[in-house]
């Protein structure tokens, strides 16, 4: 067989370490980044990464890291996932520490940990608040030396327009873009993986980079991948308004003991320093007394929401709270969040140490992606050497990270997903490799009209595009789509808004047809490379609406509250366990519930039946009114090691 | 406060191809950084004669200041566009491309020089695998964070746009590498290879190169002791030397 490589394209966490994986194991590998790898989307990661290494003596274990990260993510992770990546993540962080990580250091000179949401645990290994730039610059200077040795090689300012398929439909090659001279090429690979990270700029503004357009992940969906949770979209509880961009304000500014306020009294205009400690009402502490500021980020949305929404209580009278830091000595929040707070100051003019940050809800991080596969083993671990590990439905297609679906479920805990990118790109590797190996040819031993049908197919899609004459600007259209997202699915969803979306979506698909290509020279141009993203981006938006209107209840980010099944305030998940033994033992004894209870945990049980499923989109051409758009399907979620209850952090 | 603003923009169409300026007037919103305004200009791509042009071209990704994607000279420094707020600006506002770079086009420049000499100083840690070989030295406080500093360069180019040593013609592998030499040198395992790195810096292009201008500490976005970096490498090289004379 001729020789075989595997192609990665992006250049972020996943991406870094699958290539770094594989090079390890001895196979060449071809990694394709929109841009030079190290200013890849994972370097405005904040807070910290986690894994339950005890460093505090607290007790904290990975398998209370699996059931916290299950239960944050409202039980819509497949779970042996989830507990192979929270028993490897200590050894991940340790791996980082020795690839020369800075991690923050306690007295003794071990690594330091601090507090996230969603946990009771100092859980979060950090390196000031620029741990995902730390994490990400590790790997891109191992893989530097691999690049030096010649087992990487690397091909930066290219983008990845689509899979080369073969006749049996199994992937042998990715077409890409040269983005200086134009060029549109096909690439030989025997297994291709996406780690292209999340689509944040569906939404416009989002805490997401440029390059975060969703648009490598929508190109697989397109040519028959399935994408699974569309509909879940982290919205982080903080961040720091602006016309380009919702610049994060990291969850460990809380973690750190950053105090979440409004002022009691509606439209107060004092300065946040002349309100009284008694007329500030710090709403997450009141309701949540638990776990306070550190509640869930889907719960800090809502709450949010709820306080400047409902109440009325935002600060100034807008969608604003106060993230109060004020208390702390300007050295310590300089050495353990210093980043961040030089970000605010620098975009703001405010100095956080001084004054409290104001700060709202923001798009940040997609649940959902591209669907893709896994072997347990018979102790609800993974099996490192299965080939399906991380495989999208198109075989030889792999995705990895935050373009996959996989390991958060409902809803992301903070700092696991750093986590879980590098976890999938070490984890899938030996499995990519044993796949390649197993192939009955090698994709250079393909015909070379694979490749050039391939080729043909997408320089007619962009030569299509360079003639496009019309009356719509590119770059206004894709506000105007972001404007009906950000308004209608976001934090608190109707399905008469949702619907209305749908058809305002397919009404941007047509107008789409009447954009004009604003420049149509060849060398280092973005304008159709941008209009193909926006395309892809429409389409995306149904994926995520549809999914979002067909899911009649309310789970982790995705909130109706027609489907609220309202717990009452006294209620303990612990109950529902009690509940779930008789009831499958055949012998359920109403009267030894509070009946209240009782028909809560029922409703509970009704709606689990019907909704604790994946939701999983197929691409058809020409359905509902428009060129073509998503299919919804359930898929059943493998819920055997952790049995799922109610929520509740208070 | 007027109601626009306007930008003088030097553009380039091709790398070949010669620089030109055109200026671009916007409707003035406050808080404004120059991404937005160049956002803005992408939506109505008209210069101030209302002529219909091409969009002007940059590179940009995070936009806040941690990946040193858009960096480039606004009113005559070198800064970051994301961090770079209008309101704070003097009018008119020009934008040029980095001087010490090959132009791509308009404001692009290609910078790939900058990540060349970081496979010159073997800016990596050298590792046995990738398998669990259980946890990495104990490390003090007071290292972590001079580390931790060093570590937030995002090879942006600021420090060699602003040095007068480093041009188009020459070598000088510049402020960024050497104080990533710096970095790995006082790492555990990073410092294996100590004596390699010294070789590359004691070689043309190298440490000598330096002409003391400090300059590169003035302009980094990330306030990293550059110069310290420079003076500490400069121990090591001569410290290199005088081994090196005593085992002759």
């Amino acid at each position: 067989m001729s020789k075989q490589r595997v192609i990665v394209v992006g250049g972020g966490l996943a991406g870094l370490a699958a290539a770094m994986k594989i090079a390890e194991l001895g196979t060449s590998v071809l990694l394709v980044s929109f841009q030079p790898v190290k200013r890849s989307h994972s370097v405005c990661a904040q807070g910290g990464i986690n894994g339950a290494v005890n460093i505090k003596g607290e007790g904290d274990s990975p398998d209370i890291h699996f059931y916290d990260t299950v239960k944050g993510g409202d039980f819509l992770a497949n779970q042996p996932l989830c507990k192979d990546m929270c028993h490897h993540a200590p050894y991940i962080i340790n791996l980082m520490d020795r690839l020369g990580v800075t991690f923050n250091r306690t007295p003794e000179g071990n690594l330091d940990f601090r507090r996230f949401g969603g946990t009771l645990y100092h859980r979060t290994a950090f390196a000031g608040a620029t741990t995902g730039q730390q994490l990400l610059y590790a790997l891109d200077e191992q893989v530097r030396h691999f690049e030096v040795q010649g087992i990487v090689e690397k091909m930066e300012w290219h983008e990845y327009l689509g899979a080369v398929l073969n006749n049996d439909g199994r992937c042998v090659g990715a077409v890409i873009h040269n983005l200086r001279t134009g060029e549109i090429m096909a690439l030989k690979g025997d297994a291709v993986i996406l780690a292209t990270g999340g689509p944040g700029l569906v939404y416009g503004r989002s805490t997401n980079s440029m390059v975060c357009t969703g648009t490598a992940t929508t190109s697989a969906y397109l040519q028959g991948a399935k994408y699974g949770n569309g509909e879940f979209i982290q919205i982080h509880p903080s961040a720091i308004p602006g016309r380009d961009k919702l610049r994060l304000m990291s969850e460990s500014a809380r973690g750190e003991g950053g105090r979440i306020w409004v002022p009691r009294k509606a439209g107060d205009s004092r300065s946040p320093k002349d309100i009284p400690e008694k007329e500030r009402f710090y709403f997450l502490e009141e309701r949540y007394p638990l776990y306070g500021n550190l509640v869930p980020r889907d719960v800090g949305a809502r709450e949010i929401y709820d306080i400047c929404v409902n109440e009325g209580l935002g600060v100034k009278g807008e969608m604003k709270v106060y993230l109060d830091l004020t208390h702390h000595t300007p050295e310590f929040l300089d050495r353990r969040l210093g980043g961040i707070l030089e970000t605010y100051e620098k975009f703001t003019g405010v100095d956080p140490r001084v004054e409290p940050m104001e700060i709202f809800p923001a798009v940040h991080y997609s649940m959902g992606g591209i669907w893709t596969d896994y072997t347990p083993t018979s102790d609800g671990l993974i099996d490192y050497q299965s080939p399906n590990n991380q495989m999208t439905s198109i075989t030889g297609l792999y995705a990895a990270g935050e373009a996959d679906y996989q390991y958060h479920g409902g809803n992301r805990l903070g700092a696991n997903s750093l986590l879980s990118c590098i976890y999938t790109g070490l984890m899938m590797s030996p499995g990519v490799i044993n796949y390649i190996k197993n192939l009955p040819e090698a994709a250079e031993d393909h015909p070379q009209k694979v490749f050039d049908d391939a080729t043909t197919q997408w320089q007619e899609r962009f030569s299509d595009i360079n003639k496009m004459n019309g009356s719509e600007n590119p770059y206004s259209l894709h506000r105007e789509l972001a404007e009906q997202m950000i308004t209608n699915v976001l934090i608190v969803r109707q399905n008469i808004n949702l619907e209305a979306t749908l058809d305002k979506i397919n009404e941007f698909e047509s107008r789409w047809k009447n954009i004009t290509c604003l420049d149509t020279t060849d060398w280092s141009n973005p304008v159709p490379s941008f209009i193909n993203q926006l395309w892809n981006m429409i389409q995306l938006s149904k994926v995520i609406t549809k999914g979002a209107l067909m899911r009649d209840e309310f789970r982790g980010s995705h909130y109706k509250p027609e489907f609220d099944l309202k717990q009452p305030d006294d209620f303990k998940p612990e109950t529902y366990l009690e509940f779930e033994k008789q009831k499958s033992a055949g012998n359920l004894n109403g009267s030894a519930f509070d009946q209240q209870h009782l028909a809560y945990m029922k409703r509970f049980a009704e709606n689990n039946e019907k909704w604790l499923k994946t939701t999983i989109a197929e691409y058809k051409n020409g359905t509902s009114g428009s060129e073509g758009g998503p299919e919804i399907s359930y898929e059943d979620v493998d819920t055997s090691l952790i049995s799922p209850r109610p929520r509740k952090y208070n | 406060m007027s109601d626009t603003v306007t930008f003088k923009i030097k553009r380039q169409n091709t790398a070949e191809s010669s620089p030109y300026w055109e200026n671009f007037v916007i409707p003035y919103i406050p808080n404004s950084n120059v991404i937005s305004c160049l956002m803005d200009i992408q939506t109505k791509p008209e210069n101030s004669k209302g002529e219909k042009v091409a969009p002007v071209v940059w590179e940009s990704n995070c936009l806040e200041e941690v990946c040193g994607s858009c960096t480039m000279v606004i009113n005559g420094k070198v800064h970051q566009a994301c961090s770079a707020l209008i309101d704070k600006l003097e009018k008119p506002i020009t934008l040029e491309p980095m001087s010490k770079f090959p132009v791509i086009r308009d404001l692009i420049v290609d910078r790939s020089r900058m990540f060349e000499a970081l496979k010159k100083v073997q800016a990596w840690v050298t590792a046995d695998g990738y398998h669990d070989l259980g946890p990495g030295d104990r490390e003090s406080q007071s290292i972590q964070e001079v580390a931790y500093k060093l570590s937030e360069c995002m090879t942006c180019g600021c420090c060699v746009e602003a040095c007068p040593q480093y041009t188009q013609k020459n070598n000088f592998l510049g402020a960024a590498a050497i104080s990533q030499a710096r970095l790995f040198n006082m790492h555990h395992t990073g410092k294996n290879i100590t004596d390699q790195r010294l070789d590359t810096l004691m070689q043309e292009g190298g440490i000598s190169d330096c002409g003391n201008a400090q300059n590169c500490v003035e302009v980094c976005p990330k306030s990293i002791p550059l110069t310290e970096s420079i003076a500490e490498i400069g121990r090591q090289v001569s410290g290199k030397i005088w081994r090196n004379i005593f085992k002759a």
